[in-house]
């Protein structure tokens, strides 16, 4: 797909053999950002897990959550350690904490120019980056600035 | 105590086996100590270090083996782990002569620092893989960055302590990097790896192997070499730690995370921060360094500007002497094992780069793992 951030060729990501988290890589497909939460207290956690991570129950439920974050952290690669990015260099990775979802992280690059300063607390939306040619056809939650 | 070392290579370039060179570092810490190998009745190791201790034992001659550990998880992290695991055996008497060993020939095996190449990928590694993050220090980067950006902390600081490796290296004829020194303004124009980590922040891969016999203090002085004491030990994690690569999702980013360790490793062993005299301190990154002498109480994270500076970090006249035989960035990358060889060598008064009568000697492994580990050795005079 021409749109993505970075080169074809990166290892494509799968749900586990045991499905744990096959309702996250479904839901990016339809544009949903899913998150697990403790059914009972309502703390939310990810990555996903099969115990929740408050009350060591399993009665974990997935939710989904507005698309939206904040810059916690991130790092700007320009040393390419896979042979599909030997090109690619720089990009950027941020770590991205959802308040609106008891501020779990996710990773994800950064959209736009590469060399961009990036800034800690910097509000930012999902974008859904669609593979649909990929075997299997994935999602991948981006993150962009926030406009204004 | 005896300690031994093989060589030190570039990574790939080692002209034996890995399983070899484990011998001959064992083989020469039994020199140093002034023992028969055939009486080594235990094994430490850590990071799933290849060599394990059954073939070690029918090769070495062992004749009675009481003790074979390997530290979970952690990578280098281990390190002083397996000293840890190893005291522990010998205070519970398990066993009476334990050698701690890591050995690494990565021409005949793989890397660390190269991406995965599977075509597919799950689980915690399809969270950060597809986003070009793969390597251990794309991995930490974020976590040094935050803390840098948390307390206003400049790139002046890991500067400071890539330096302090470099100029420890140069009076060390074993250091990979002896007699290439550093200078301030060729960390400035190195390349990044990735930000905030240049080239000069990031250790070395190395191939060789590294080996510490460990007795009952009782039996120190039997040995040929002035014993070392481990004084105390911790190893772990604090709250909800995630094992890399899902390590964006632990509370506590911006950690090294020895903060519920230190309060341990100094109560354990009697003496507080102060006390220390010198410190190895396992660089894989610069910034995991920086965070972990914080969290060992050396200096608050506001005041590392001053703190970390060339002349406070080196040997014999700076206040916290660091990586005295170049550390994992200028000497070898023995995934930190050469940093608890050159912690006791301090003791006995043999390193290249001596601290005049060091007394306590620490060694901190793997910052920013999980779970990670700490030792504090003691010379007699501190017991």
């Amino acid at each position: 797909m021409s749109e993505a951030y970075l080169p074809d060729g990166l290892p494509i990501p799968v749900p586990e053999p045991n499905g744990l988290s096959a309702p996250y890589w479904e839901g990016l497909r339809r544009e949903a950002l899913m998150v697990q939460r403790n059914a009972k207290t309502g703390v939310y956690q990810f990555p996903p897990q099969w115990i929740a991570y408050d009350t060591q129950t399993f009665d974990v439920e997935w939710v989904e959550v507005e698309p939206k974050g904040v810059i916690y952290s991130w790092t700007r690669v320009w040393h390419p350690v896979h042979p599909a990015l030997a090109d690619a260099c720089p990009y950027v990775v941020v770590v991205v904490e959802l308040p609106q979802a008891g501020g779990v992280r996710m990773l994800g690059n950064l959209l736009g120019d590469p060399r961009q300063d990036v800034v800690i607390g910097a509000e930012v939306e999902c974008v859904f980056e669609h593979h649909p040619d990929a075997a299997p056809p994935f999602t991948l939650a981006q993150w962009r600035r926030t406009a204004g | 105590m005896g300690v031994g070392e093989t060589d030190y290579y570039r990574h790939g370039q080692a002209p034996e086996p890995e399983f070899k060179l484990c011998l001959k570092a064992i083989l020469a810490a039994c020199e140093d100590a002034g023992i028969d190998p055939k009486g080594i009745d235990g094994f430490a190791s850590y990071s799933n270090d290849r060599n394990d201790p059954p073939a070690l034992a029918v090769a070495l001659g062992v004749r009675e083996l009481r003790f074979s550990n390997m530290q979970w998880g952690g990578g280098g992290g281990g390190g002083a782990g397996a000293v840890a695991n190893a005291a522990a055996a010998i205070a519970a008497g398990l066993a009476d002569c334990i050698v701690v060993y890591r050995a690494l020939a990565q021409g005949q095996f793989g890397r660390f620092g190269q991406g995965p190449r599977a075509r597919t990928v799950y689980g915690d590694v399809a969270l950060s893989a597809p986003y070009g993050q793969m390597s251990p220090a794309q991995w930490y980067a974020p976590k040094a960055m935050r803390f840098m950006f948390d307390h206003h902390i400049g790139q002046e600081a890991l500067r400071a302590i890539a330096m302090a490796s470099y100029h420890h290296a140069q009076a060390n004829p074993r250091a990979i990097m002896y007699g290439r020194p550093l200078t301030e303004e060729a960390y400035d124009a190195s390349r990044w790896i990735t930000e905030p980590f240049h080239l000069y922040d990031c250790c070395q891969e190395n191939d060789g192997a590294a080996a510490l016999i460990m007795t009952p203090a009782e039996r120190a002085k039997d040995f040929k070499q002035a014993p070392s004491y481990v004084l105390g030990a911790a190893i772990g994690a604090g709250y909800r730690v995630h094992s890399t690569p899902a390590g964006f999702a632990t509370p506590d980013l911006a950690s090294s995370h020895f903060q519920t360790l230190a309060p341990r490793l100094y109560e354990m062993a009697g003496v507080g921060p102060g006390d220390v005299d010198v410190v190895q301190a396992y660089e894989n990154f610069t910034g995991g360094v920086l965070m972990s002498l914080v969290e060992h109480g050396f200096f608050a994270p506001d005041e590392a500007m001053d703190f970390l500076k060339l002349e406070n970090l080196i040997a014999p006249s700076g206040k916290l002497p660091l990586n005295t035989s170049g550390g994992n960035l200028a000497e070898c990358y023995m995934h930190g094992l050469e940093l608890e060889i050159e912690a006791v060598r301090q003791l006995r008064g043999q390193s290249t780069s001596q601290v005049p009568s060091a007394q306590v000697s620490l060694t901190i492994a793997g910052p920013m793992v999980t779970p990670v580990s700490t030792v504090l050795f003691g010379s007699e005079a501190v017991l």
